[in-house]
């Protein structure tokens, strides 16, 4: 699995085709990205810091404009968005049940939230495990409540299609379990969801689809396919490993050769060769 | 102080005009000055205020309704400096600061080089109560329920945009034309305001009430009513203390919510130390 690949076949809810990215003209961030996003994918952006990965999923969301190659999405496509929580102003005056609540914004609507909305409100709160805390500011809540709450919003816009930027970012193991498990459940209800991180142990390897990403796609497939030391190296740009445990890939980074030198090591060869030959300034 | 001296100025129309016209600015800056609070752009109605100024010398000067040309360069300017913001890697404050003093320099300039015309420019820039007319009065009405209308049927998208513009745009709502919308709005309330407040005062009547009411809930919608009623409340009282302490409105008005913001601020110190001594007995 080494050249560019692509996900899904040519028809899904979401197909970029060729997409190439910049910004004002600079470096591309994209190059030639082909990915379908099928109806009922739960599919995992990984790569390294600067890969593009929040560029591709602006790219699918429509709010970064190709500089060639293509993204369709199907008409009518309702989508969300739960952004990185380290993008959230946690001092904005906000209580959850306004949080979720403006994700309504398009058309014509009550600035107050009707008794219907504030109904389904609370349905996607305790769907979420976050009854009773509607009142609530945001910035009062644990990292996973915190996170849930950007989730609900998302499902309270009736996407379709949910696109989450770093979900686990800065979460304990157990509350990313908690998250990860609740993305499985709302897959397993329908919904299409399509994230990024950086987690390949933690998120990456227990989910259907993984697209590895440094620029191009490097590798798509099930984590048996793509996680594999030359995809991941092609794509980290390091050597890495792969073990098996419990029937899971965990991946590990390669050990480092023992030929080359600790820098402390090097550093004090220098410092001994300046003292018995060297002359001094 | 008699409740015959205190009610002596209402028998005077012009101060009767001027307390309309400073409670309902109050009022309305206040509303408007949470979005502006929020989005972390204080200074724009500082550097708007200024730029106004700029545009009311050249309307006059082009011989053209001096409101209608001030409110149109307020609105380009506004929407210049969104547009730099976005296009150029530039903060808001900075293109603020370059986009308004430049108008506001032009402004001086032109006044320097041909008179002021119409009004005098210094009650435009420190605000006189004097000046205060029926039509304006009207206008601050007007410019009140327009923005009332546009908050209304705007609200949850101005929200949104205002919390978190890139999930905003990413789920549909056209964050910058409710950009646009709101720099509209701003432009008519600081043209509106000019006259009581003046143009170097007039930021702290768009300010202080938000951060007020940001001080004393975490709602956004009670954040809205309360700076409404914050900002209300320092033009009634301001434009009383105005008359009787024989000092210029809009320095008094900037001071009675300065005064709102001192005791909020003490106030919330000490019932956040009773929460955390709650807190540690629990």
């Amino acid at each position: 699995m080494t050249g560019p690949l692509s996900v899904g076949g040519a028809e899904g809810l979401i197909v970029s085709e060729r997409l190439t990215v910049n910004y004002d003209g600079g470096p591309s961030v994209l190059i030639d990205v082909d990915l379908t996003v099928e109806p009922g994918d739960l599919i995992g952006i990984v790569g390294p810091s600067g890969s593009g990965k929040s560029t591709l999923l602006r790219a699918l969301l429509g709010t970064v404009s190709p500089v060639s190659g293509s993204v369709r999405r199907v008409a009518g496509l309702s989508v969300g968005l739960v952004p990185q929580v380290e993008t959230i102003d946690w001092n904005f005056p906000v209580t959850v049940a306004e949080c979720v609540g403006m994700a309504r914004a398009r058309g014509l609507r009550t600035p107050w939230i009707t008794r219907r909305e504030r109904s389904e409100i609370t349905d996607v709160l305790e769907r979420l495990g976050l009854h009773d805390l509607g009142g609530r500011h945001i910035r009062d809540l644990s990292g996973g409540q915190q996170q849930r709450v950007f989730l609900a919003r998302a499902l309270f816009t009736n996407a379709q299609v949910i696109f989450l930027d770093e979900p686990t970012s800065g979460l304990d193991v157990r509350t990313r379990h908690d998250v990860l498990h609740l993305l499985d459940d709302l897959n397993e209800e329908g919904l299409t969801i399509v994230l990024t991180t950086h987690d390949l142990n933690g998120i990456a390897a227990h989910l259907p689809t993984i697209v590895c990403l440094n620029r191009s796609v490097i590798g798509a497939g099930s984590p048996d396919e793509v996680l594999v030391p030359e995809v991941l190296e092609r794509t980290y740009g390091s050597p890495m490993e792969v073990l098996e445990h419990g029937g899971m890939r965990v991946v590990v980074d390669a050990p480092i050769e023992r030929n080359v030198t600790p820098l402390r090591r090097r550093d004090v060869a220098a410092d001994r060769l300046d003292g018995q030959g060297g002359t001094t300034a | 102080m008699t409740i015959d001296e205190l009610l002596k100025p209402f028998e005077f129309e012009f101060f009767r005009n001027g307390l309309y016209v400073a409670t309902i600015a109050g009022a309305l800056c206040g509303v408007v000055g949470c979005y502006v609070v929020l989005r972390n752009m204080s200074y724009i109605g500082h550097g708007l205020s200024h730029s106004i100024f700029g545009g009311y010398a050249v309307a006059g000067l082009a011989g053209v309704n001096l409101f209608l040309g001030a409110g149109i360069w307020g609105v380009v300017t506004a929407l210049a400096v969104g547009g730099i913001v976005r296009r150029r890697p530039i903060g808001s404050d900075a293109a603020i600061g370059v986009v308004t003093t430049a108008s506001f320099a032009l402004g001086l300039a032109l006044v320097q080089l041909y008179g002021s015309p119409g009004r005098n420019a210094d009650a435009l820039l420190f605000g006189n109560v004097l000046g205060v007319t029926t039509s304006d009065v009207f206008l601050i009405i007007g410019v009140a329920l327009a923005t009332g209308l546009v908050i209304f049927f705007f609200y949850r998208p101005l929200l949104f945009t205002t919390f978190d513009s890139q999930v905003a745009a990413a789920t549909g709502v056209r964050t910058a034309w409710i950009d646009a919308l709101l720099m509209v709005v701003l432009s008519a309330t600081v043209l509106a305001t000019m006259n009581v407040m003046g143009v170097t005062l007039i930021a702290a009547t768009l300010v202080v009430p938000a951060v007020v009411a940001r001080m004393l809930t975490d709602s956004f919608g009670k954040m809205l009513g309360l700076s409404a009623v914050i900002g209300a409340a320092s033009g009634f009282i301001g434009m009383n203390a105005s008359y009787h302490l024989d000092v210029a409105s809009g320095p008094t008005i900037v001071l009675v919510s300065a005064s709102f913001f001192i005791v909020a601020y003490v106030a919330g110190g000490s019932l956040r130390r009773r929460a955390g001594a709650v807190g540690h007995a629990h």
